[in-house]
């Protein structure tokens, strides 16, 4: 039997990476359904969930995958999901569930070519605003994106430490390329693996009430079997968890759900900049892109032109400060992603009076090289 | 009111009484199902702390809300995998799902045949109306042949699912069939399936005198519940195939199926684990 946590150095795909950064992070129950170009995910646990005492069960479809990991963590237990694109499609209704009872899980989307079946077994950046608006309703939630092997493994255990503080459902939003490259990845040993808990009740049941937040916006969270006998629901609830249908615990819960992630944007985003001291032209990029990027800045500053990278590593709540920041100093910037324009309109919205921003778009199926963004970044330079 | 603190029913202690009063309609059967249902649950010696109740959506969904044990009111059809997460993470509790017909076998058929198929240690109680109740008496899959509903207006013409049948034949390790006017028969069934480990199944029969027997041949609020009592005929161990309820043909109802030494998915999990443990072990 192995250990939770492989320390030492591996050479893994980033489903594989995935996988095992769940097991580190405490994912004890995983729930799935096989689909390119995320089954590697599920295979991986289902051998690895015998070492830890974990619990693998593969449903009948994504729809029952999505509800048995949110139950799940209702008895307290860390647990994830995995699949791609019309998976991630049919999980939308219970994640929506996930945001109204605030249920700590884990979602991740290995994106492949869409709409529909699209191109099961190449990359694409097309589901970023589904991840933001898939399920009905106004809501804010939180996504990640890797861009390498190690990167998934950390930003997997990164996505169960802000699902448990927030509450939230949490994707981590990767793609066929990431998920299907392989690369070195350093496991810490257990005592340098940070792990977040949810707020549990600290009143006894008598006087616990399971929809009343703290200062934080967060309300703690007691789980099945603990004696607190509460009551959750997908209805507009007030803080007994009790339907309410007025207009007002609409208003307050609604308010509250969305601004318990808006107000500790700050906090939840995480940029890596670089190069963006003087610069004049920012590549603004986000999973697996974010690689040909930082290499066509180089390109682009090996001969005198003043680019800078910045990486989304949160791309949901949106990194609308940093974008503000760095718009009054830059002329322009540069979306290269692999969907015809999403995380582009939101870097337009943010810099809109400071910097002009241009579009690199490919519909998915390949990487974009690092040639094809510094002809771009040259093109800007001589306007 | 002098009776503020006075305990006014024996059930009391199991429900929210600040909720009272209910959604339900007058002459529904949901009350009575829940009744026979806590009431079982006492019997039993189940303790209210390890009592877990999942709900889908409609009628029957609100029940949740109502009863002092953990409950979760979860999305249209989806109770079942919901309670299986539950319960694969904490087998100790005694994890329930009761729900409408449409929510269990239109919507989350597939959850139920597969939950039925793998075993999963659970009590499944469906309360059948015949109709999609909450939005407005609706077809449903449950619904008798040439029976009106708002989207059959000149009557239904699909063939309706025997519940009990295709819990029996998916694997259901115990099926039943009962009423809301045989409420102490039910109460011992369930009691029955609570003492057993495995997927449960027992179907309810439930009047919806408002949006179902208004609009077919049972004008009054008591009509249906007459109905029920005096066209069942009570088969113990009857062949669930024999149990499609059909127009003018008696209700079939009984304790048909009890299936014993199929193990329940967590039983077999643990013992799979036991033995690639053991090799593991041995190899060394």
């Amino acid at each position: 039997m192995r250990k939770a946590i492989l320390a030492g150095k591996h050479f893994w795909y980033g489903d594989i990476a995935i996988a095992e950064g769940a097991i580190a992070a405490g994912c004890r129950f995983f729930a799935g359904y096989p689909i390119t170009p995320a089954s590697e995910i599920a295979e991986r646990i289902s051998k690895r969930f015998l070492d830890v005492d974990g619990v693998f069960v593969q449903f009948e479809d994504e729809l029952a995958s999505i509800a048995a990991i949110l139950g799940a963590s209702w008895t307290g237990a860390k647990a994830m999901t995995a699949t791609s694109g019309p998976g991630f499609s049919l999980m939308q209704e219970n994640i929506g569930l996930g945001v109204m009872m605030e249920t700590p899980t884990v979602i991740v989307n290995v994106q492949r070519g869409s709409p529909s079946t699209g191109l099961p077994t190449l990359t694409a950046q097309g589901d970023v605003m589904q991840s933001k608006w898939g399920s009905h309703g106004h809501y804010e939630i939180i996504a990640l994106s890797p861009d390498s092997p190690q990167n998934a493994f950390d930003l997997t255990i990164r996505c169960f430490n802000l699902a448990e503080k927030y509450r939230v459902p949490v994707i981590l939003l990767t793609s066929e390329t990431v998920g299907h490259s392989a690369g070195k990845v350093i496991v810490p040993p257990e005592d340098e693996i940070e792990l977040i808990q949810r707020k549990k009740p600290k009143v006894p049941p008598e006087t616990y009430l399971p929809y009343k937040a703290d200062k934080d916006l967060i309300p703690p969270m007691a789980c099945a079997g603990e004696g607190y006998a509460f009551t959750t629901t997908g209805l507009t609830h007030d803080e007994k968890g009790y339907p309410d249908m007025s207009p007002e615990a609409q208003e307050k819960l609604i308010r509250r759900l969305n601004d318990k992630i808006r107000k500790h944007r700050e906090e939840i985003v995480e940029v890596r900049e670089e190069e963006m001291g003087d610069a004049e032209i920012a590549v603004v990029s986000y999973g697996q892109v974010s690689r040909p990027a930082k290499r066509a800045v180089k390109m682009a500053r090996e001969k005198g032109i003043k680019a800078g990278s910045i990486k989304l590593v949160t791309i949901w709540p949106f990194a609308e400060h940093v974008i503000k920041k760095w718009a009054k100093q830059v002329d322009y910037f540069l979306v290269p992603e692999l969907n015809y324009g999403q995380i582009y309109l939101q870097v337009k919205r943010e810099a809109a009076g400071y910097a002009k921003t241009i579009l690199l778009a490919r519909m998915g199926g390949r990487l974009i090289t690092p040639e094809e963004i510094y002809r771009e970044i040259r093109r800007i330079g001589k306007k | 009111m002098e009776q503020k603190d006075q305990e006014l029913h024996p059930m009391d202690k199991w429900l929210r009484s600040e909720r009272m009063p209910h959604i339900w309609c007058p002459g529904c059967g949901i009350g009575p199902t829940l009744y026979a249902w806590v009431r079982a649950l006492e019997r039993v010696g189940i303790p209210r702390d390890k009592v877990v109740y999942v709900s889908g959506i409609g009628c029957c969904g609100r029940g949740c809300g109502y009863l002092k044990v953990d409950g979760f009111h979860t999305t249209h059809g989806r109770a079942i995998p919901f309670a299986i997460g539950i319960k694969l993470t904490k087998p100790e509790l005694c994890v329930n799902v009761i729900s409408g017909d449409g929510d269990l076998f239109s919507i989350g058929g597939n959850h139920f045949i597969h939950a039925c198929r793998r075993n999963v240690d659970l009590l499944v109680i469906c309360t059948n109306n015949f109709i999609y109740g909450m939005t407005g008496g609706q077809l449903a899959p449950t619904t008798p042949i040439g029976d009106y509903t708002t989207t059959s207006p000149y009557g239904n013409i699909e063939h309706p699912f025997n519940t009990p049948h295709l819990a029996d034949a998916a694997g259901a390790v115990y099926v039943a069939r009962w009423t809301s006017v045989h409420v102490r028969r039910l109460e011992q069934s369930i009691a029955e399936a609570l003492k057993i480990r495995g997927f449960r199944y027992i179907e309810v029969l439930s009047p919806c005198p408002i949006n179902y027997g208004r609009r077919n041949r049972f004008p009054e609020p008591d009509d249906m519940a007459k109905w029920l009592r005096r066209s069942s005929i009570i088969r113990n161990g009857a062949d669930t195939s024999e149990a499609q309820i059909e127009k003018e043909k008696p209700l079939i109802l009984g304790n048909f199926v009890k299936r014993v030494g199929k193990p329940t998915y967590y039983d077999a999990m643990k013992k799979l684990k036991e033995k690639v443990t053991r090799e593991a072990k041995a190899e060394k």
